[in-house]
């Protein structure tokens, strides 16, 4: 195995009627933040299955520290920590019920660092899961998934639909966890601002596709976004976007090759760091326009 | 030690990290010998990737300012005051080269380049 992954996907496609995720190669480095980006149905959800071992894949394999599903799935999962993006407990139950069912699968199970995180999110143990808000639900979620000792976290949109506070409280979470260089964490997410912060690399999915697998810092010195007059626009010139938003007082592009579009426009643009949103849009935009 | 960062700003945010330890280390704030924080405890505690931190750190040991030491972490380095400030006045001159080079390639006299740069300077000022 590649001494640094965790997880190391090859050529790993899905195919369902509408929608076809296609030959996806990354892999998911120890001791760091990943985060997957992408817009709605661009194919994250489908990943994560995948790397869950709760699909097959069409093609292709995934490997996590090292093994194959088919051969060694309890012991992958044991070491998981996974975060679904729904509530996927007993609604009936209470949350120390459902402790006492799901504790018994996992051999490292930790009551007490249960008990830690269930105090420290406010939780109260008698509660019953039907009555807990979405973001109760999602820090019971966190609460289960942190409890046996996992080495992979493993998150499907982990914010979607909650407030920005429990956004920075998830946010403390994570930079916690990565103190210990064990650990490593992927997060799915549409919604990128304050989350791109603590992430070390970014894999963007774009319908299906993926668009890159790299550091964050390389991600932000090799994108721009150029700003200038219309009349700029050639046929050269776009060539250099990886997508283009006119307007009636200008333009708007972002490219892949800084250097180059500072080359072009030296004196002309205005080129500014884009933020992972402006990448995502133009990204998308930009395969629209070559359909 | 401080360290405020700034999401606003244009300046990445490892440059405003090295510039900010740089500063505290050249005005004495802190001292030869003394210990940084590890690169996880500083990324945990200002909520940034880990990836960055230890990139301002490198930006910082090339510079002579830190020392890192497998399994014992990053320290300032014993260079003495001097010894930075003329590390930095070089790095200084290699930027004024690169200005007059491209003052000169824009035909530009030298009273208007050291204009630019005077009204720079002041709009900077404020800054701090």
């Amino acid at each position: 195995m590649n001494e640094n992954a965790v997880v190391e996907i090859s050529r790993l496609s899905k195919k369902y009627k509408r929608f076809e995720l296609k030959d996806v190669t990354m892999d998911v480095k120890q001791g760091f933040i990943t985060g997957l980006i992408g817009a709605n149905g661009a194919g994250k959800s489908t990943l994560i299955k995948l790397l869950m071992g709760m699909s097959l894949p069409s093609g292709g394999e995934v490997r996590v520290f090292g093994q194959a599903y088919a051969s060694h799935e309890a012991e992958i999962k044991e070491r998981i920590g996974y975060v679904a993006d729904d509530c996927s407990y007993y609604e009936h139950l209470t949350v120390d019920a459902m402790r006492s069912i799901y504790a018994p699968f996992y051999k490292r199970w930790d009551d007490r660092q249960f008990a830690r995180y269930i105090d420290r999110f406010e939780l109260s143990p008698k509660a019953k899961i039907r009555s807990l808000s979405k973001g109760m639900k999602m820090k019971l979620s966190l609460a289960f998934a942190l409890s046996h000792r996992a080495e992979l976290l493993v998150m499907d949109e982990p914010t979607a639909g909650l407030d920005p506070v429990f956004r920075r409280e998830l946010l403390d979470i994570l930079s916690e966890l990565m103190l210990d260089e064990r650990k490593s964490i992927l997060f799915s997410t549409h919604i990128t601002t304050d989350l791109d912060r603590v992430a070390d690399y970014i894999a963007f999915l774009n319908r299906g596709e993926l668009v890159f697998n790299e550091s964050k810092e390389r991600v932000f010195e090799r994108y721009a976004l150029v700003k200038a007059d219309k009349e700029l626009l050639d046929a050269d010139v776009r060539r250099v976007f990886v997508g283009i938003r006119e307007t009636s007082t200008g333009f708007e592009g972002l490219t892949g090759d800084r250097r180059e579009a500072e080359r072009l426009f030296a004196g002309y643009a205005r080129i500014e760091r884009p933020t992972l949103e402006d990448i995502m849009f133009f990204t998308a935009k930009g395969a629209e326009a070559h359909v | 030690m401080h360290i405020l960062l700034s999401n606003a700003s244009d300046e990445p945010i490892y440059g405003q990290i090295v510039r900010q330890i740089r500063q505290s280390i050249l005005n004495g704030e802190i001292t030869p010998g003394q210990p940084l924080p590890s690169i996880r405890q500083l990324a945990k505690d200002l909520q940034i990737s880990v990836i960055t931190t230890k990139r301002a750190y490198e930006e910082l040991e090339k510079e002579g300012l830190i020392d890192s030491v497998v399994g014992k972490g990053s320290f300032v380095s014993g260079a003495n005051p001097q010894f930075i400030r003329e590390q930095r006045l070089r790095l200084l001159e290699g930027k004024l080269i690169d200005a007059v080079q491209e003052s000169r390639s824009l035909q530009m006299p030298l009273e208007e380049l050291l204009a630019h740069i005077r009204l720079l300077y002041e709009e900077l000022e404020g800054e701090g």
